[in-house]
């Protein structure tokens, strides 16, 4: 490999240094449809599972068609894409906030040729690439992190447990048939770098093995009180130890208040947690982010741990299948997960999902704890 | 001929959904075919390797991935997070694995010419892998060399016009919903007020100097499509001040069965004809709606949920006076517990004309509050939950409104102070002492 310059020159960084231009505007972007109509909707309809339907005031039609991708895509990838919308969309596509694409076209006809074009692409090994759907009623794409692809801090892998959610799931994409929109989100630690903590129903990463200490490194790595600051439960405090007649900073963990949220690991990479065996996935329900009917709501741990089971995860997977079979047969229409759940009561949600209430479910983490816990004696048998 | 056995990751080719080991394994297949002639700046085979050490954690269920070192490019506190992998010898390929963190189009709408010109830089300097987007809204460049970093970003701002996302204790990238771009739905211009506020706050998310990373994000309206009120410290959240506008030609479409509600939405599954009773005007949460032949809505009441007008879209608008709400400290559960976005600013006006100073304002207000405040790695929210709403709205300079707030406090420690009180604190004991004695 020869090194190839950009034109860049090391020894004088800052000779014709461009910075601080931020991201391209948007308007360079929108097709012509889309620009002409900007700010001028008059309405939508969902045509069929996939297809969308825009009118302008102008009475000008929009028909977009919706495709999951897998989020981590290849430049391979990336480019079949553009064949895709240079061909069918006149050089433009968007991305959704959940990971899905979006390709505009004229007319009905066109969006139905895309969508079968669409389905019937597939990888060699035989899954689809672009599946349609993720409208309406039903299950959309995963919004979820790195995992063990790229992430230092991951209880289990996100990729992964969202290839074998989506394929026991995938009904649910490519149809509309629940009483109300469920996202499902997935995040491979307690940091949530994705929305797990607002979700109808979230895979969620943990720990459950307080850190080990590398004595011998730690002081050369890490800055003591940082790591001792870090831990929000005060399970850290400085100390020293004697290895072989040498004596060493470090610190000391009281285990019993460890929560294993790793943010001291964030801090100190002497302190690493992942476990193979204390790792695994707590799974949380009822979350929502739009204010429709009811207020946004924080998802809630009813699963508090199941095991990872790589490379397609079946207790996981069996789990939120029943979940949402349950839901999709008793709730509702219009009615959110957290809203059913909310409606019948937590005890009946854990009865008609054959889920085991244990003491891991009762929050103890400081104030709003005690707002979940039940002050009143109306409650069901 | 793959280079690594990957048994368990083999299995999660084949299901409908997408598998993303048949895409990593096309690229790896791609690169080592190299049809383009391409002089691969970082190690032609690192698909292969990710694929390698991802088997192992598939295997043995824990991350090889090591904490990130400081990398990035000169003059930036952000944009780069350097990644390493702890079995540097197994797996070469993915020893020094940078991710770049990108700035996107706000709304992500493309055209292929940009996506090809960003390609074509990644094929080069890159693994070939990205994420289309990261969770906080960037393209995200999965995997690179720090020889490369500063390349990438010459060629990203000469050639692409395109500058780095943010990272660590700095304003991230902001993000927005596609707003009016095709939604009708949209209150403001989600895109270009998160684009606006982009560009005036380069410094502060280039150059890290805050306690904690801050969030934007901008939804034009109260379905929240990129999750405002629950994922960033500012939140931008579209509303109306008057009433919603009703076609009652339309309703009756919708009670007549001529239009499907919701937009088709549960097509998917025979509910029934469509109840007007029963779906909206039961579920309106501040039962401000009724219907007898003709759809009323006491305005005053409504608060603005949106659910009556996602059941009949083509029946009911927004109203005209429109704006955003601003709602402050939401984050996930690090470190303190989930937080959702404390409401600061009922209503404010987003006008353009004036280039949004007035919430460019409010921006810097809460700034100067939380650098003054805010203990390190504190997220203003946590800083929010240890001085109160009130220390905020105080600082931003906003009237103190029962908007604020879902209810009023449960207990009477109020924390008076002496100007609140008559004749203030200054008290003389001897005094005291003639009215009650020893």
């Amino acid at each position: 490999m020869a090194f190839i310059s950009s034109g860049y020159n090391p020894d004088k960084p800052m000779e014709g240094r461009i910075s601080d231009i931020g991201p391209r505007h948007f308007g360079e972007y929108l097709p012509p449809v889309i620009k002409d109509n900007f700010g001028k909707w008059d309405y939508h309809e969902i045509i069929e599972p996939g297809v969308l339907l825009h009118v302008g005031l102008s009475g000008d039609k929009t028909y977009t068609v919706r495709a999951a991708t897998a989020r981590l895509m290849t430049v391979t990838m990336i480019r079949e894409i553009c064949d895709i919308a240079d061909k069918f969309c006149g050089g433009f596509v968007r991305f959704t906030t959940r990971n899905n694409l979006e390709f505009q076209v004229e007319t009905e006809e066109a969006a139905k040729e895309l969508k079968a074009f669409l389905n019937e692409q597939k990888f060699a090994a035989g899954s689809m690439k672009f599946p349609v759907g993720g409208t309406g009623a039903g299950v959309t794409n995963i919004v979820h992190t790195q995992g063990w692809v790229h992430c230092h801090t991951p209880a289990t892998d996100a990729s992964g447990t969202v290839k074998a959610t989506m394929d026991v799931v995938f009904d649910d994409f490519t149809d509309m048939k629940l009483p109300a929109p469920v996202r499902i989100s997935m995040a491979c630690c307690l940091n949530m770098c994705g929305a797990v903590h607002c979700s109808d129903i979230a895979i969620l990463g943990i720990h459950r093995k307080p850190p080990i200490i590398d004595h011998e490194y730690l002081d050369n790595l890490c800055e003591i009180p940082l790591a001792v600051a870090a831990c929000p439960t005060g399970a850290v405090r400085p100390s020293k130890v004697e290895i072989d007649g040498k004596t060493y900073k470090t610190v000391a963990l009281k285990e019993e208040r460890c929560m294993f949220c790793g943010n001291c690991y964030t801090m100190c990479p002497s302190l690493p947690l992942s476990d193979g065996e204390g790792d695994g996935i707590a799974i949380m329900v009822g979350g929502k982010i739009s204010n429709r009917i009811t207020k946004p709501a924080f998802s809630k741990v009813v699963v508090p741990f199941v095991p990872n089971e790589p490379p397609r995860w079946p207790t996981m997977t069996k789990v939120i299948k029943k979940i949402l079979d349950t839901y999709a047969a008793e709730a509702n229409k219009y009615e959110r997960l957290g809203d059913w759940a909310n409606r019948i009561g937590w005890e009946r949600f854990f009865e008609k999902c054959d889920l085991p209430f244990s003491e891991h479910l009762i929050d103890d983490f400081r104030d709003p704890a005690y707002y979940t816990w039940r002050q009143t004696t109306q409650f069901k048998w | 001929m793959a280079k690594h056995k990957t048994p368990l990751l083999d299995q999660l080719e084949s299901g409908p959904w997408p598998s993303f080991v048949s895409d990593i394994k096309q690229e790896a297949e791609a690169r080592a075919k190299n049809e383009k002639g391409l002089d691969y700046q970082i190690p032609v085979d690192c698909p292969d390797d990710l694929l390698g050490v991802l088997e192992m954690s598939y295997t043995d269920g824990e991350t090889h991935w090591k904490h990130g070192g400081i990398v990035g490019v000169f003059g930036y506190g952000g944009g780069v997070i350097g990644r390493y992998c702890d079995q540097p010898e197994m797996f070469p390929g993915v020893a020094h694995f940078h991710t770049v963190r990108v700035a996107q189009p706000n709304g992500k709408w493309y055209s292929t010419k940009l996506l090809r010109d960003l390609m074509d830089i990644w094929d080069l300097r890159g693994s070939g892998l990205t994420n289309m987007h990261g969770a906080t809204g960037d393209i995200v460049f999965l995997g690179t060399t720090t020889p490369q970093l500063e390349e990438i970003f010459f060629e990203l701002t000469h050639n692409l016009d395109i500058d780095l996302g943010g990272s660590g204790s700095n304003l991230r990238t902001p993000a927005s919903c596609m707003g009016m771009s095709r939604c009708e739905y949209a209150c403001y211009d989600s895109q270009e007020l998160c684009y606006n506020l982009t560009m005036e706050f380069q410094d502060e998310l280039h150059r890290p100097a805050f306690p904690y990373k801050f969030k934007f994000k901008f939804d034009a309206c109260p379905n929240g499509c990129v999750a405002a009120i629950a994922r960033s410290d500012l939140s931008f959240i579209g509303t109306w001040k008057d009433g919603i506008r009703i076609n009652q030609e339309a309703v009756a479409a919708y009670v007549g069965g001529e239009i499907a509600p919701n937009a088709g939405a549960h097509a998917g599954r025979d509910w029934g004809a469509f109840d007007i009773q029963k779906e909206v005007v039961d579920l309106c949460p501040s039962g401000c709606i009724s219907y007898d032949g003709k759809l009323t809505i006491d305005n005053k009441e409504c608060v603005r949920c949106m659910h009556c007008i996602n059941t009949m879209p083509r029946a009911l608008k927004i109203g005209e006076e429109t704006g955003c709400s601003i709602l402050c400290g939401a984050k996930a559960p690090i470190l303190d517990g989930p937080q959702m976005g404390s409401l600061l600013i009922p209503f404010i006006e987003v006008n353009k004309d004036d280039d949004f100073q007035d919430i460019k304002d409010v921006v810097e207000n809460v700034w100067d509050w939380w650098m003054e405040e805010g203990k390190n790695r504190e997220r203003i929210g946590e800083t929010m939950k240890r001085l109160g709403l009130a220390a905020l709205i105080n600082a931003v300079g906003v009237d103190v409104d029962a908007r604020h707030v879902q209810e009023p406090r449960h207990n009477p420690y109020i924390f008076w102070k002496a100007e609140d009180v008559d004749g203030g604190w200054e008290r003389d004991i001897n005094d005291f002492r003639k009215r009650h004695q020893r």
